[in-house]
């Protein structure tokens, strides 16, 4: 699937914003990621024409990025930081309990990632870039099924909020 | 003793709304501005910039001024590229400041553009800052639409467009060059120096990169005084700093404080110590790329250059990790350096192999697998990612990544050899004979 009508105008003003296309690549990805849910191969066949890139060397900027999903995520991504001030701060016993409980969930992915500059909120996760913290297992289980509820309204698995389309 | 708020008093003075621009008006926002471009550019640059002594807030601690003044003269266009691409581990000022005064910062970027005499500023924001990304890029169109930003700003004839640029998750983006080679379009990796930046830097043109608590810190430089400035503080490190304290303390949190502060006033005194009455075993004093220091270290001051030089460790980002007694010095080293073998761009061999091997090597000294010659073993190899292992390290390497893993190997040895022999030993596996005996030759 690559890019829908509006979101291939956008892609040409984000692109006219630089002295040199090849700068807007990553937020075309982000583009991208926001209307699919990942990012496609045909997405970054699509990027790099409009980059006058090929296709392996939007891949190789793409692959270089954590944020970037290249496979289907769920429409939560829960991110657990366990680097040291969560580690020492329980992290990585919340990752393990929140992958258990999600293990076969298609609607999150739990992922550990690294120090996400929230250490005064130790053990610190987001779910879907808004942070929550600090939280233990029950306080964090509560929170991701408000958001599988929509008792709160998740961003993108891109982190762009929903309603702010010309944010980006 | 009390915090010394200047780049975090509105934001701590208004937590209820400091990021909107009615607060930022009502609290003198912008005046700082107008003021600036009523002055020449070199006035900016020597008379406040400079003689401020202020000294860039990312880690590196380069005279502001001084980087500024770099950019070869007469070569045009010229850059500004802000870097709000934070990831230094337990680091969470620039978080802060994006999130809760975002018009602060571009109240110093607009400042700073003039006075380098470029019109087009590039902020590098870290992906995973939504919140922050969404602020910041609402301020900038706030400013635009108030005559702070675009063209002919305040009436003075200065242009100024302000591109907000979105990361995607990766450290390495945050080195200076690094961050350059990401907004290009490339894989974040760092380029070789010379040529630095400010001669050949974004689309190969002059180029300043700056902090965000940098360039926060500027307008009130202009509006009080660049000799005011230069009061506060110690020595050759002027001014305040925010110290992000995290770990095992009490009141983990960002405090703004003169520079010379001790550890121990910060540590125990505004972050409250460590909770449950036990005992700090180990602090790391500037981000997990410096050096640890130990509870002996706790009288000494926050002074960028006596810690360098006198303490063998670094100020770094300004992140306090504080761990208690009953922390395995060993299990946060490997963290550390899963961390950093993570996050090696792969650009440089000591880095991209040194990093994965001390990962492994630090993984099973922590989990109960370690051998006795562990510790000596990454000595002997880390000596060709740090030729000689002194402070301040020497590198193979094009950028401090992987000279900031060696840090935690040489902090073992410098403090825990004996706790790590006592454990190492009692390992009653059978020992395998490593012949790894290249390199530096130690």
């Amino acid at each position: 699937m690559a890019f829908t009508p509006e979101n291939r105008a956008r892609a040409g003003e984000i692109v006219a914003r630089y002295p040199v296309a090849k700068s807007a690549i990553l937020p075309l990805l982000h583009l991208a990621q926001d209307q699919d849910g990942w990012v496609s191969p045909d997405a970054m066949e699509e990027i790099g024409r409009i980059l006058e890139l090929t296709s392996a060397q939007v891949l190789g900027v793409c692959s270089f990025y954590s944020m970037f999903k290249r496979e289907h995520v769920g429409q939560l991504v829960v991110s657990v930081c366990t680097n040291v001030s969560c580690l020492v701060n329980g992290g990585p016993e919340l990752l393990r309990a929140l992958e258990d409980r999600h293990l076969d969930d298609d609607d999150v992915s739990v992922e550990e990632v690294e120090c996400i500059a929230a250490c005064d909120l130790a053990p610190v996760m987001q779910v879907n870039y808004d942070y929550h913290g600090p939280v233990d297992v029950e306080a964090a289980s509560t929170i991701i099924d408000e958001y599988k509820s929509r008792v709160r309204t998740p961003r993108t698995i891109s982190g762009t909020r929903v309603d702010a389309g010309a944010a980006r | 003793m009390p915090e010394t708020r200047i780049v975090t008093k509105r934001l701590r003075d208004h937590p209820e709304d400091s990021w909107t621009i009615e607060r930022y008006l009502a609290t003198g926002g912008y005046e700082a501005l107008r003021k600036a471009l009523g002055m020449t550019p070199e006035a900016i640059q020597d008379e406040q910039v400079k003689a401020s002594g202020l000294r860039g807030r990312g880690g590196a601690g380069f005279g502001t001024g001084q980087k500024w003044s770099f950019l070869p003269k007469d070569v045009y266009p010229r850059y500004l590229a802000v870097n709000a691409d934070e990831g230094e581990p337990s680091t969470f000022k620039d978080h802060m400041l994006v999130e809760r005064d975002p018009h602060q910062l571009i109240e110093g970027v607009a400042i700073s553009a003039f006075a380098v005499e470029c019109h087009q500023a590039f902020v590098y924001i870290r992906g995973e800052f939504a919140l922050g990304y969404e602020r910041l890029g609402r301020a900038i169109a706030e400013a635009y639409e108030r005559g702070f930003l675009g063209r002919d700003i305040l009436g003075s004839g200065f242009d100024l467009d302000v591109i907000l640029h979105r990361g995607a998750g990766c450290y390495i983006a945050g080195d200076e060059t690094g961050l350059l080679s990401s907004l290009e379009g490339e894989r974040a990796m760092p380029r070789i120096k010379p040529p630095f930046p400010a001669v050949q830097g974004l689309f190969a043109k002059p180029t300043v990169v700056n902090n965000v608590e940098t360039l926060s810190t500027v307008p009130a430089i202009i509006e009080r005084g660049g000799d005011w400035y230069a009061g506060l503080g110690v020595g050759r490190s002027t001014g305040t700093r925010i110290f992000s304290v995290s770990g095992h303390v009490e009141r983990p949190a960002n405090y703004e404080v003169e520079l010379g502060t001790t550890f121990r006033e910060l540590i125990e005194g505004l972050a409250g110590g460590v909770p449950g009455g036990r005992s700090i075993k180990f602090f790391i004093p500037g981000g997990a790329s410096s050096p640890w220091l130990m509870p002996e270290h706790l009288d000494e001051p926050t002074d960028m250059d006596h810690v360098q030089n006198e303490l063998k460790s670094m100020l770094g980002s300004g992140a306090i990790m504080v761990f208690d007694e009953t922390t395995d010095p060993l299990l946060v080293a490997w963290r550390l350096a899963k961390f950093f073998a993570h996050e090696s761009c792969g650009k440089c061999t000591p880095c991209r192999e040194g990093s994965g091997w001390i990962e492994k090597i630090l993984y099973r000294m922590s989990h109960g697998l370690g051998r006795p010659d562990d510790l000596d073993l990454m000595l002997d190899f880390g000596d060709n990612i740090v030729p000689g292992l002194n402070a301040p390290f020497a590198q193979t390497t094009i950028c401090a990544l992987g000279p900031s893993i060696m840090s935690h190997v040489v902090s073992l040895d410098r403090y825990f050899r004996d706790e790590i022999a006592e454990r190492m030993g009692a390992d009653t596996r059978t020992r395998i004979p490593v012949a790894v005996q290249g390199g530096g030759g130690r």
